[in-house]
């Protein structure tokens, strides 16, 4: 397929039914509405199930039925409307069925506004929800990746029966750049649904499906088991892009839009004289920290670039583990950083290193 | 399991439901939950449809109703069973599916749920078990809970003035054109029991021919958690809550008249 202009969360939701999505839950909000808009004129034209809720509460929940059934599923929403799905994402994670849910990143706390930020990094990467679990979570840099990492997305969810989170800010979804959907894939037929999935107990034992386990001994296993998982996980799914790297004795960390920027840094950086590499997470869970602590061993110092106060930061001090020096320079409120303004911070990073 | 022959010259007249298991419930001794079960039970029986059947069991007393029905079950967060069912419904729409839900389940915390599941005239049935109080976590004041009616939240007796009224969510539910079979029956008594035994199979029935949301009222009691006797808990119910909540369809579409007609 050829490339074409297209915006962020159109493509988002294009490259979800492409991936095979069966059916999608969803409540407007600020800047991901385009993703439930897009999904609610082409999943009824693909013969598939779209429908708004009442609330993120709902949708999350409409999801977790859905997954429960078997049925390829995801959800899209904004910040706010993530902390309403917090509930019903530690249900999922429990319950070990497979969901996709998108982030599309805006200003907070609280209503905050409609910009981009990336303040939900803690939320997606230490605390989706109640308890003991991590979603993956994927951070896109470009639209071409993100409509790769929907894909992925659906991919990892049913691979492990865990939640996979697509994470972008809304600058990601609002804007346009040329980029190639993916090729329709075939929906699963009904028939072909997973074996542990609540179709009716026809000519089998009953499935059940349930979060709830009573016996301290027995929520520790289960807990030990979702452990497992994770480390299986944390084992194989580590993903992350570099750049200039090789020689660099100064390294920038950013994820997400904000890669995107310090990859420009980078080049005004190098044509500076500095000698600045650039680590781009992919995968905000599980974080690439080995390779981190590598490259700790290689350069001066790292610069932790984010919108917001200062999240992945946390991350990369604990990869790091002291070998050196890493700062953090970060805009709040929606506001991007720009090349000019990370450049000084590397000079800096550059005489004190 | 005790097995017994039946002799020759006697029939089989009662028996444990295929849709239930063989497993003793974690009800109190008193509570109508049990009876509730096996209604359910028989009329899924009755209308041989427990292979392509999917529970959803709710937060409250009945969280654990997934070990008593022999079918898929799932268990939904507190008040979110109408819309977990909506999901499962939707991606399965061949399949029959069913919420079992209490009072703070469905008319407190899941009030917007079953709202507009009941609006979108999802194709699932309710089956909302109402005892005025929350059992569970032990005897605290429900939206049903009658007002005057001690509990361990109303020491002093619900007080409408600030407490608010009773919910009476089959009245509520009736009004919105999605519903088309809305009823509240009792099961304090036989007759009581066999109304609500047919107002469930009728609600079966409404979500098998495709004609709109159902929902069954089942009016309970909880002798436990009133500080009654089984028998005194009855006797109350049938004064006190009867009066508050009348017996009868609140919601019967033209689709569902024409059913009732055929029965």
């Amino acid at each position: 397929m050829a490339k074409e202009l297209l915006e962020g969360n159109a493509a988002i939701a294009e490259a979800a039914i492409r991936a095979g999505l069966e059916a999608y839950f969803g409540y407007p909000i600020t800047p991901q509405t385009e993703v439930l808009e897009h999904l609610a004129r082409r999943l009824p034209e693909e013969g598939r199930v779209f429908l708004q809720a009442e609330s993120e509460v709902a949708s999350i929940n409409m999801v977790y039925g859905a997954a429960c059934a078997g049925a390829r599923v995801m959800t899209s929403s904004s910040s706010p409307g993530i902390s309403l799905m917090q509930e019903g994402l530690s249900y999922i994670a429990c319950s070990e069925v497979p969901a996709v849910v998108i982030n599309i990143m805006r200003g907070g706390p609280g209503l905050g506004n409609v910009a981009p930020s990336q303040g939900d990094y803690f939320q997606a990467v230490k605390m989706a929800g109640h308890g003991d679990f991590h979603p993956i979570v994927l951070a896109p840099g470009n639209i071409q990746e993100a409509i790769d990492l929907v894909v992925l997305a659906f991919d990892l969810a049913e691979k492990y029966r865990t939640i996979a989170m697509v994470v972008a800010d809304g600058s990601l979804g609002q804007m346009m750049e040329p980029a190639e959907l993916p090729p329709m894939r075939p929906v699963r037929p009904p028939a072909e649904r997973p074996p542990w999935a609540l179709t009716g107990a026809r000519g089998r034992q009953p499935n059940i499906i349930t979060s709830l386990y009573l016996e301290p001994e027995v929520l520790e296993e289960v807990n030990l088991r979702l452990q497992a998982k994770l480390q299986e996980i944390a084992a194989n799914e580590v993903r992350w892009k570099e750049y200039s790297s090789e020689d660099a004795d100064l390294l920038l960390v950013a994820f997400g839009t904000v890669g995107r920027v310090c990859q420009t840094a980078v080049r005004e950086a190098r044509r500076q004289g500095l000698k600045v590499g650039l680590l781009r997470p992919i995968t905000l869970w599980p974080f690439p920290s080995a390779r981190l602590a590598e490259l700790a061993g290689q350069v001066r110092g790292m610069l932790v670039v984010e919108m917001n106060a200062g999240q992945m930061v946390e991350d990369v001090r604990l990869a790091v583990e002291g070998r050196c020096p890493v700062r953090f320079y970060g805009r709040l409120g929606g506001i991007i950083p720009l090349p000019d303004e990370i450049l000084p911070e590397l000079e800096r990073l550059d005489k004190e290193c | 399991m005790v097995t017994v022959e039946i002799p020759a010259d006697m029939e089989l007249v009662y028996k444990r439901p295929q849709s239930l298991t063989e497993t003793h419930t974690h009800y109190c001794p008193g509570c109508t939950h049990g009876i509730i079960h096996r209604l359910i039970a028989e009329v899924i029986d009755e209308l041989g449809i427990r292979e392509r059947t999917i529970g959803i069991a709710p937060v409250g007393c009945s969280v654990l109703a997934y070990y008593y029905f022999n079918m898929d079950f799932a268990e939904a967060a507190h008040g979110r069973a109408p819309a977990m069912a909506t999901g499962i419904k939707r991606v399965s729409p061949d399949r029959v599916v069913f919420t079992y839900q209490g009072d703070g389940d469905l008319a407190a915390i899941g009030t917007a749920e079953i709202i507009q599941a009941a609006n979108r005239g999802e194709l699932f049935t309710t089956i909302f078990v109402n005892n005025a109080i929350y059992g569970m976590t032990g005897g605290q004041m429900a939206p049903t809970t009658l007002p005057g009616q001690v509990t361990t939240s109303s020491p002093t007796g619900r007080d409408v003035e600030t407490a608010g009224f009773p919910m009476k969510m089959a009245e509520l539910l009736a009004v919105l054109p999605g519903a088309a079979y809305v009823t509240r029956q009792a099961v304090f008594d036989p007759r009581g029991i066999h109304r609500t035994r047919a107002a469930i199979k009728l609600a079966f029935q409404t979500q098998l021919a495709e004609l709109g949301f159902s929902l069954v009222e089942v009016l309970s009691t909880c002798n436990t958690n009133w500080h009654m006797g089984v028998v005194e808990a009855l006797e109350w119910a049938k004064k006190h809550m009867v009066a508050y909540y009348p017996l009868g369809d609140t919601k019967v579409s033209d689709g569902v008249r024409a059913l009732m007609e055929t029965r």
